[in-house]
């Protein structure tokens, strides 16, 4: 209990991972709120990332971890820019209309 | 002892603010409890001994992509009674299926082992605190061993850029801009000089 391991990480991880899964489909029609999932669970794949770099001794780990960092930061930005022009043509954020994208 | 006291607070602060992200009503409040979310798992990191990635974590994340996101919740004026709607319709379906992600995620926890030749498979051995920092450590071989990496994640940043100054950017109409280029190309034909005679208009 008071011995912190390796799948301590994990479980907090995987209830992150399962937090930001769960926000998917609880929010259904709010695009902002998916995003922070979808943020969530790329925190969730970053510490189990972390986790095993550090309990295995090895750098290349944390390096990726970095690498999804940077793509984050990336989709936050072009998904908040996609929202902001939705929003001006169509006044709503709603996921179901976003299907009238389609050409 | 007190490792473990401080991991539990972080992840138990984690796990809350992740809660709270999912079922706030105001996304404004979404946006800070995901704030905390990220400040929990830094700290989680410098547990680990990830201090490098704890400070960015805090820097990009807390400091770019959530002051990003806060600015778009607040600058749309969105109706969010509408936006709830089937929050509790949705319910069962999403607790149902995040129980069975997490019952597999945890089951896969109890079952799993390091493959025996681990030690031979690590790239890059963590160096001992006293041969370098973690910083140092993790330049090494990021402009060494994952250079072609780290231009590509460079890359993504440029695209994501433009993408994102292509998509927001817009041409006004009814607004008067001063463009040079058509003041210069007037044609003399357009302009009229007349002499003036003091004290007298035209």
């Amino acid at each position: 209990m008071f011995e912190i391991g390796l799948a301590h990480y994990l479980s907090v991880a995987a209830v992150l991972f399962t937090l930001g899964v769960m926000g998917i489909f609880l929010n259904r029609k709010n695009v902002i709120i998916i995003m922070m999932s979808i943020e969530l669970m790329l925190l969730a794949v970053n510490i189990n990332f972390v986790a095993f770099s550090s309990y295995l001794n090895d750098l290349v780990g944390q390096v990726f971890a970095m690498f999804i960092l940077t793509v984050a930061a990336a989709e936050a930005a072009i998904g908040l820019a996609i929202v902001v022009v939705f929003f001006r043509n169509r006044g709503s954020i709603a996921v179901e209309e976003i299907s009238q994208l389609k050409g | 002892m007190f490792t473990a006291l401080i991991f539990y607070m972080f992840a138990s602060i984690a796990i809350a603010s992740g809660v709270m992200v999912i079922s706030s009503r105001n996304p404004v409040h979404s946006v800070l409890w995901l704030i905390l979310a990220f400040f929990n798992a830094a700290g989680l990191f410098l547990l680990l001994g990830a201090e490098f990635l704890a400070m960015v974590l805090v820097i990009v994340y807390v400091g770019a992509v959530a002051v990003l996101f806060l600015f778009v919740v607040m600058m749309l004026d969105i109706n969010m009674v509408e936006l709830r709607e089937g929050f509790l319709q949705y319910l069962p379906t999403g607790a149902l299926i995040g129980v069975v992600l997490l019952v597999e995620l945890l089951a896969m926890f109890g079952g799993w082992a390091f493959a025996p030749d681990i030690d031979a498979l690590i790239k890059a051995p963590t160096p001992t605190l006293d041969q370098a920092s973690n910083t140092v450590a993790l330049g090494k071989i990021i402009y060494t061993n994952y250079v072609y990496l780290f231009q590509a994640s460079g890359l993504v940043l440029l695209v994501a850029m433009i993408g994102t100054i292509l998509l927001t950017h817009r041409k006004r109409t009814g607004v008067r801009k001063q463009v040079v280029a058509d003041q210069v190309n007037r044609s003399t034909s357009s302009v009229e000089l007349r002499k003036v005679q003091t004290g007298r208009g035209i």
